[in-house]
């Protein structure tokens, strides 16, 4: 049975409810310094712990001696793969391929290989350098396509398809009168989050372990690190640190296990915390991408066909890949009607550094692609940019390449027209010189600037997919103290920086009717929140806690009654001589699992945003600056205005950041800028301004109609700044991030190898 | 011993554990290396913050390069010492001193000693200079207002010059200087395009101001690149660097001709 949440006006207003713009309540300490961050944690008397990487794409351990560092002062525990107590390996989604340490052969460079703890970092690293390793090097493979090729060596015992999605959809054969055909490639971005991989183990008088950590879900990190640790789970705690960034990057684990194995060993706390440039090299990135993508259509411009194949990096361990590479394939055709489609999508197994969930999770990669595609078909058919996505957009009720009908969406036409409406920006002329690419550095007065203007749409589950058991627990209690009535909420959901723990104080606030809510430090000892990512916490955790508020409301409802007393004209704190406490798990409607012709009702529901990118482009010397980017997009309901505009612009940034500048550049196997002074995310001067409209069209299932919002920002901005820089230089720039290179010499970006789009690209010809 | 003088290079050394020096000697608070006279002559305290150069360089195209360098945060501690300590080609106001034909003024225990720039630097990161000095100042003569430097990276600021260009024309001494940054080991003086870039002075007359023709222009950009001895790396191509050089090479002799 569900309860209405309190009339408004009924009695005194609550402020900070649904709906309203509320500050972050970590805001201030965050600007000011003041707030603890997982690398901040201290404790009297705790070890450091480091570790030791492989300086190998590909080889054997021969030998791993020890003793040495082990000796060193200062050293008080030096674990290898034969420490680890219980299993040895752990991975997300079942994968479990990778090694907690080493297990006799290294596959990335960077890999963990042995830990140490030590009385000060200084000794700890020192030790890592003292352990003896003999390596025999094997010939390593580092392009996807080669790895998926039969004949390709295995990389590891599961081979090299990681995973493989094959979708099928109408008529494969169909014919079409306009076909544009192209190669692209995505390189690797990073998630760049601020905050460093940290954490702080501390061992327990009953033998298990507490860990204070940066994560994104707290029970996930539970399930893998147990079984490693050889604890049944009731042994370990995980408690949520401070959170500095994770965008994905922290949905695996990096320190989690190694500190809690060192902390047993030692029986001491054991803090860890990457450096800069170990960080870059301790976190999965986003999947560099190679797309062979044929779009057909009528004369009048309406999409017959889409044929793609997709090649997904991902690097010597699954990670995520499985469900990369499933949204990857799911989206490939974009937010449009497709009659046919044939998609083939595989994830390949390297020796390059592992990736995995980054924001916008495969969605942003096709994306790309078929966005470039949209444009080429635009110019065949001799239709604007705007003209040829109204045209071909869903509408409610069409069903996307997996036969899932839209649900609850603004139509795509509707996007985009509000969004092409949005008023542009003033002449590259009457900008001020630091605004004119290069100008801040003085290359440019005006000289070669030639502006651009790029359209691009783009869509993506909000929560997980295909079949996965999803859910979100909430315990609410409500109490009255001294001051009156309070309400604590208790979740495990991960704030990491998207602002859920607004939305649930909102949510709280709403349905209680009080102003008095306090958050519980999000650990495992409430159910699991599930992961931060897919843009789902909000609707998870966000109905949770809307069901636990409003099973304590019927409780308060009943003790009224029983009263006789109306709860709208009785002060709360008379109904609670005891408290109420309510726990609820939400569960998302069922979801199917995919079908071997990929065709599915896989998803929950879709976000969806268009984009609108201005740049001006110094077409001698290939520099970027982008000018404005403007926005619509449908969030369902915004339940903090304000923490919406927050990730409508942080993901815009993103976006801008890999269309012009961010990636990492690994050279056989290994990150060659692995540091922010060339590892280059925007800054104020490259970040532009950001126009956005706020379209609320909710979705019969979220929480008061509210969708996710996170991600839809970074999918689809990549792709329009892309687009206006190709409209400004007049060039095919099939590669991201565009170089200054890509602009003045125009290079190309092939594979060299030959994949008719739809093929399978297990059977792919050099040349 | 190691100087810290606005820490921005060495803290960085310390932080990726590329140095570990037993002991370091700040010297940001000694007034006599913080000061700038001129006269005709400019004698610049290794010191001087880029902060402080916004207002006061004693040359056009010192000050534009301390405007583009980092953030406000980097111009507020960096110093044209550090600079000069760290001798890196991606340095923003060494193409300048180059251009400017500064001179790096040592001193030690044992003296004092004037190096012409030309001669300070001798590899990326390494410079004449010994252990036991420290640099006190640099020098040059004021030469005007036609002076430029500009740098190309593919982010618009705090980003590392991919290749840079500063060109100086003293009018009145009749000299014309270019420095070329971040396109070999060291800064590199483009003689040939100095020699072209005279000829066309000698022609227009170096007293008035003109506008270059744009075969010019392009033929000084070729000259400028064909200098260069750029390398590929993470941050741009060799055959980027070159054709960068070029337009800038071109832009900067436009734009300072004109100037008075
Ligand atoms: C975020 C960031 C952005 C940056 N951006 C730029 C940029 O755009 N352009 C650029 O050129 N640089 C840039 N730098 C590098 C740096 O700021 C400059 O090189 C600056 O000039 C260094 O000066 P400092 O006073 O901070 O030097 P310090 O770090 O104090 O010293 C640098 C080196 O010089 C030595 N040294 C310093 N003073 C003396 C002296 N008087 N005598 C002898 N040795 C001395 C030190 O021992 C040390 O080896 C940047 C750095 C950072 C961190």
């Amino acid at each position: 049975m569900t309860l209405a949440p309190p009339r408004p006006g009924a009695r005194v207003k609550v402020r900070g409810v649904i709906g309203e713009p509320a500050p972050r309540e970590d805001a201030v300490p965050k600007v000011k310094g003041e707030f603890q961050y997982a690398s901040d944690l201290w404790r009297e008397g705790m070890l450091h712990g480091a570790t030791l990487r492989s300086p190998y794409p590909f080889a054997r351990i021969r030998k791993v001696d020890v003793s040495a560092a082990a000796k060193l002062p200062g050293v008080r525990a030096v674990l290898t793969q034969d420490d680890v107590p219980g299993k040895k390996t752990y991975g997300l989604m079942d994968r479990d391929d990778q090694p907690v340490l080493a297990d006799g052969y290294v596959r990335f460079v960077g890999e963990p290989v042995a830990v140490v703890a030590a009385d000060t970092i200084e000794q700890a690293r020192a030790a890592t350098k003292a352990i003896v390793l003999e390596y025999e090097v094997l010939e390593p493979t580092f392009d996807p396509i080669a790895a998926i090729q039969p004949s390709a060596a295995k990389l590891h015992p599961k081979g090299n398809v990681l995973e493989r999605v094959r979708i099928l959809h109408g008529d494969p054969a169909a014919k079409a009168d306009v076909v544009v055909e192209g190669e692209y490639e995505f390189a690797m971005q990073d998630q760049a989050a601020l905050g460093p991989e940290a954490g702080l183990a501390i061992p327990r008088e009953d033998g298990g372990v507490t860990l204070h950590v940066a994560t994104q879900w707290l029970h996930e990190d539970l399930d893998q690190l147990a079984p490693c640790l050889g604890l049944p789970e009731s042994k370990v705690r995980i408690v949520l640190s401070g959170v500095g960034g994770a965008f994905g990057a922290r949905e695996d684990t990096s320190i989690q296990i190694h500190a809690c194995l060192l902390a047993l060993k030692t029986r001491r706390a054991v803090r860890m915390t990457y450096g800069r440039e170990e960080s870059f090299f301790g976190h999965v990135h986003r999947h560099p991408a190679r797309l062979f993508y044929a779009h057909g259509a009528t004369k009048k411009g309406e999409l017959v066909f889409v044929r793609a194949t997709i090649v997904l990096d991902g690097g010597a361990y699954a990670s995520s890949s499985s469900a990369v590479v499933a949204n990857a394939g799911s989206f490939a055709a974009g937010p449009y009607r497709v009659p046919n489609a044939v998609v083939d999508c595989v994830g390949a197994r390297t020796n390059n550094p592992p990736t995995g969930a980054m924001r916008g999770f495969g969605a942003v990669q096709s994306c790309f692609a078929y966005e470039a595609q949209m444009d080429k078909l635009a110019k065949a058919c001799g239709l604007d940019a705007v003209e040829i996505r109204m045209r071909n957009g869903l509408v409610e009720g069409d069903a996307i390449i997996t036969s899932q009908p839209l649900v609850g969406s603004a139509p795509i036409a509707e996007i985009v027209r509000r969004c092409a409406s949005l008023p542009l920006p003033e002449t590259a002329a009457h900008r001020d010189q630091s605004e004119l690419p290069g100008g801040h550095a003085n290359v440019t007065r005006g000289e070669g600037v030639v502006r651009g203007v790029g359209y691009a749409v783009g869509f993506k589950n909000v929560c997980y997919s295909n079949g996965f058991d999803d859910f979100a627990t909430a315990r609410v209690r409500l109490f009255a103290d001294a001051e009156g009535p309070l309400a604590r909420v208790h979740t495990a959901a991960a704030e990491v920086g998207q602002g859920i723990n607004t939305v649930q104080l909102q949510i709280a606030r709403t349905e209680l009717g009080i102003e008095r809510v306090e958050l519980e430090t999000a650990d495992t000892n409430v159910g699991s929140a599930g992961s931060s990512s897919a843009s789902r916490q909000t609707w998870m955790t966000g109905h949770a806690v809307l069901q636990a508020c409003r099973e304590v409301r019927q409780e308060l409802v009943r003790r009224a009654e029983r009263e006789g007393l109306t709860l709208d004209r009785t002060d709360l704190a008379d109904l609670l001589d005891r408290p109420i406490e309510k726990t609820v798990t939400y569960r998302h409607q069922d979801t199917e699992k995919r079908r071997p012709d990929g065709q599915s009702r896989g998803h929950v529901a879709f976000m969806f945003a268009a984009h609108r990118a201005v740049v001006d482009v110094d077409v001698e010397t290939g520099l970027v600056k982008v000018v404005q980017v403007a926005t619509a997009q449908d969030v369902g309901k915004a339940i903090n205005p304000l923490g919406v505009i927050g990730q409508i612009e942080g993901g815009i940034a993103q976006g801008v950041g890999l269309a012009v500048m961010e990636e990492l550049i690994v050279e056989k196997g290994r990150i060659r800028n692995a540091s922010f002074t060339d590892y280059l995310i925007p800054t104020i001067l490259d970040m532009p301004p950001v126009i956005a409209d706020v379209i609320e069209h909710p979705h019969p299932d979220g929480p008061y109609g509210a969708k996710g919002v996170g991600e839809a920002p970074t999918i689809s901005s990549t792709a329009a700044v892309v687009a206006a820089i190709r409209a400004a230089t007049n060039r095919d720039l099939e590669r991201v991030p565009v170089r200054p290179d890509d602009i003045v010499f125009g290079t190309s970006s092939r594979s060299g190898w030959r994949i008719a789009p739809g093929d399978d690209p297990r059977r792919a010809v050099r040349g | 011993m190691t100087v810290l003088a606005g820490g921005t290079d060495l803290m960085v050394e310390l932080n990726f554990g590329r140095r570990r020096p037993e002991h370091i000697v700040a010297i940001d608070r000694v007034g006599e290396l913080a000061g700038i006279e001129r006269n005709g002559h400019v004698r610049m305290g290794a010191g001087v913050t880029y902060t402080r150069m916004l207002a006061d360089a004693g040359s056009q195209a010192l000050a534009e390069a301390a405007r583009t360098i980092g953030s406000p945060q980097i111009r507020n501690a960096g110093t044209i010492g550090g600079n000069l300590g760290t001798a890196s080609p991606a340095g923003d106001t060494l193409p300048v001193l180059a251009a400017l034909e500064a001179t790096v003024v040592l001193r030690s225990k044992a003296g004092e000693r004037r190096v012409p720039f030309a001669d300070y630097m001798t590899g990326p990161k390494k410079s004449v200079r010994r252990a036991d000095e420290l640099i006190v100042a640099a020098e040059w003569d004021e030469a005007g207002p036609a002076q430029t430097y500009m740098f190309v990276s593919t982010r618009n600021a705090m980003a590392i010059s991919i290749a840079g260009l500063a060109m100086v024309v003293d009018r009145a001494r009749k000299r014309v200087g270019i420095g070329l940054g971040s396109c070999g080991p060291t800064i590199i003086r483009p003689a040939d395009a100095e020699g072209f870039a005279r000829g066309l002075f000698d022609e227009a007359g170096w007293e008035r101001p003109h506008r270059p023709s744009e075969s010019a222009a392009k033929e000084l950009g070729r000259l400028v690149a064909a200098a260069a001895r750029p390398i590929d790396d993470v941050r741009g191509t060799a055959a980027y660097r070159r054709h960068a050089l070029a337009v800038m090479g071109a832009r900067a002799l436009s734009r300072v001709a004109q100037i008075a």
